[in-house]
């Protein structure tokens, strides 16, 4: 059909216009989208199911609460995950609080008073270099220096393998994350909010501390809070630290004397039952996993919960 | 070197765009610019600007896009310093004082020159504190509800938004915040109004709101106003300082001032042909 063809006519006109012309590429396109899609929920759902199917031997007789609060034990029946649970509990608190200051900080620093220098753009490179390093890199680099150097410090008794020694490592190991989410975040605050501010004569601090910090502060939590959820899951770098999983005492040591003590973690205990013989403890792992993700995902819904929260504040 | 407060001063000049004519008056300016050039690391964006702002009047800008009014607009409360490859050479002097001298404090600059920009800006906060945080950066001491007030009346806006000062300042519209955003410019009782193309986001309506401010605003503030809108400069400015942009043929675009006077003068009788093209619309 070329153009003198087309005709005025309401019968013409409509005929031209319900056509409808095949678009194979377009649907091809869409299909294999889809089963991209499809293929990767498919694999998770397959991970989730086989998991708790595994598990549930170990529900027939234990709550999940039981299991929390009962401590490791060699003998499947007695075992629990209690010290590994406390340690990954304190083990997060001393990332978040090594992490979030020193990451937010820095971010804040380079995004909003770090010239654009050559020196500048080097360093933020290297950051995103060091957030795709290994964990078990970071692993080495904390057994070097906080467990072999500093032990005497991290933990006397304990030749450096303490909980503080695993937290200060956990906590190198999201910097970088924590600070790149942090600068995106700054960086998305629009600059017309910047020279608005800047414009009625405020300082550099006042206009961070008044307008931009609030507008990213969603963003900022959202990110920090996610690097937890890595810092959580992270395995290797704490069995080079010295994440034990035999029994060990939390009893009624100080809290200084906890930090600086013998650790366990989650993962830890995931890597070690896992190796374990008996039926039992295979079941017993599942279990451990699906009580990691159900703190993954208390840890994600605090992210979200925390998002909507400030995203209101800001608007209202 | 402090700046000396030039408020109780400007009284001294009654509106007075009268019968001079050229680029000086005998009045002292407020602003008085000297060979200003403006360079963004290798990329000279204007070259020799000179010329002066008289206080109580409105002075507008025009020119084609790219010609350095905002540029040179944003000399005058040192907001080119976000920018860090700007660099700023000749003078400019505010009630004599040279604001690019080594000892000025820019913040104490911003102090006493509110801004208005080309989109309306208004913080995502309520109106009250929209208003508020200048004064309160400030250290303002008096009653802050009172300036609010003030400040939203004087913008015109205080009966539209007097019930709703806690409700959200992205919730009014275009023309609202832009008023807004003139409220908050001169809560800080500034000495000059710098606007970038004020009424650019906004519907006729709302500009003629705006315009109509202006012209009440400039009874106790020196306006300077750049504008694509060339009606608009002609219906509100007394002064008009006409800009445009030499292109080299290495695809170098440099601004400069071609002529600055009388806003009856640019308008009817242009000393140079390249304005009266721009005016009568055959470039730009």
């Amino acid at each position: 059909m070329n153009a003198s063809a087309i005709s005025a006519a309401p019968e013409a006109v409509g005929r031209a216009l319900s056509q409808h012309r095949r678009d194979v590429r377009g649907s091809l396109f869409r299909v294999v989208l889809l089963g991209s899609l499809l293929v990767a929920i498919g694999i998770l759902v397959t991970l989730m199911v086989d998991i708790v199917a595994r598990s549930l031997p170990v529900w027939g007789d234990r709550g999940v609460v039981d299991l929390i609060s009962t401590e490791i034990s060699a003998d499947p029946a007695r075992a629990g995950i209690w010290q590994a649970f406390y340690g990954s509990l304190i083990l997060m608190v001393f990332t978040a609080a090594i992490a979030f200051p020193l990451g937010i900080g820095a971010a804040i620093y380079l995004e909003e008073y770090a010239r654009d220098t050559r020196t500048t753009r080097i360093i933020n490179a290297n950051i995103r270099n060091l957030a795709g390093v290994p964990s078990i890199v970071y692993g080495l680099l904390g057994l070097a220096i906080f467990v072999k150097l500093l032990g005497g410090l991290t933990g006397p008794s304990v030749e450096g393998r303490s909980i503080i020694s695993g937290g200060l490592t956990l906590g190198i190991l999201v910097l970088p994350i924590v600070i790149i989410t942090t600068a995106e975040a700054l960086r998305a605050v629009p600059s017309s909010i910047r020279e608005g501010a800047i414009g009625v004569g405020a300082t550099p601090w006042q206009t961070i501390r008044h307008h931009v910090l609030p507008i990213a502060a969603p963003g900022i939590f959202t990110g920090t809070i996610l690097s937890l959820g890595r810092a959580f899951g992270e395995a290797a770098p704490l069995l080079l630290v010295g994440g034990i999983t035999t029994f060990f005492s939390t009893g009624d040591a100080g809290f200084i004397e906890v930090l600086q003590g013998r650790f366990s973690a989650m993962p830890v205990l995931v890597f070690s039952w896992a190796r374990l013989p008996q039926a039992e403890f295979k079941a017993l792992t599942a279990a451990l996993i699906v009580i990691m993700l159900i703190v993954l995902l208390l840890i994600n819904a605090t992210a979200i919960y925390l998002r909507n929260r400030f995203e209101k504040g800001v608007t209202s | 070197m402090t700046i000396p407060d030039p408020r109780p001063e400007t009284r001294r000049f009654e509106v007075g765009h009268s019968a001079s004519i050229g680029a000086s008056k005998s009045a002292e300016p407020v602003f008085d610019i000297d060979d200003l050039s403006v360079t963004y690391g290798d990329f000279r964006a204007v070259e020799g600007i000179t010329l002066d702002i008289q206080p109580s009047e409105i002075t507008a800008f025009i020119g084609p896009s790219g010609c350095g009014k905002t540029t040179v607009l944003r000399c005058f409360n040192r907001m080119n310093d976000l920018i860090e490859s700007a660099s700023v050479e000749g003078s400019i002097r505010y009630h004599g004082v040279n604001l690019y001298g080594p000892r000025i404090d820019p913040v104490e600059v911003r102090r006493r020159m509110g801004m208005v920009f080309q989109k309306p800006n208004p913080f995502p906060k309520s109106i009250y504190d929209n208003i508020a945080f200048g004064p309160r950066v400030a250290g303002h001491k008096g009653n802050l509800d009172d300036l609010v007030e003030e400040s939203l009346t004087r913008a015109a806006l205080w009966d539209e938004v007097s019930g709703k000062l806690a409700e959200p300042a992205l919730a009014l519209s275009g023309g609202q915040q832009q008023r807004l955003c003139i409220a908050r410019a001169i809560a800080t009782s500034p000495d000059v109004v710098l606007m970038d193309e004020p009424c650019s986001a906004l519907d006729p309506i709302a500009t003629l709101k705006i315009e109509e401010l202006m012209l009440e605003l400039k009874k106790d503030y020196t306006i300077v106003i750049v504008t694509h809108n060339m009606q608009q400069a002609a219906r509100v400015s007394d002064r008009t300082a006409f800009f445009t942009v030499d292109v080299r043929a290495e695809g170098v675009r440099t601004g400069r001032l071609v002529e600055f006077d009388d806003t009856g003068v640019i308008f009817t009788n242009p000393r140079e042909q390249s304005t009266e093209d721009y005016i009568t619309g055959r470039f730009g």
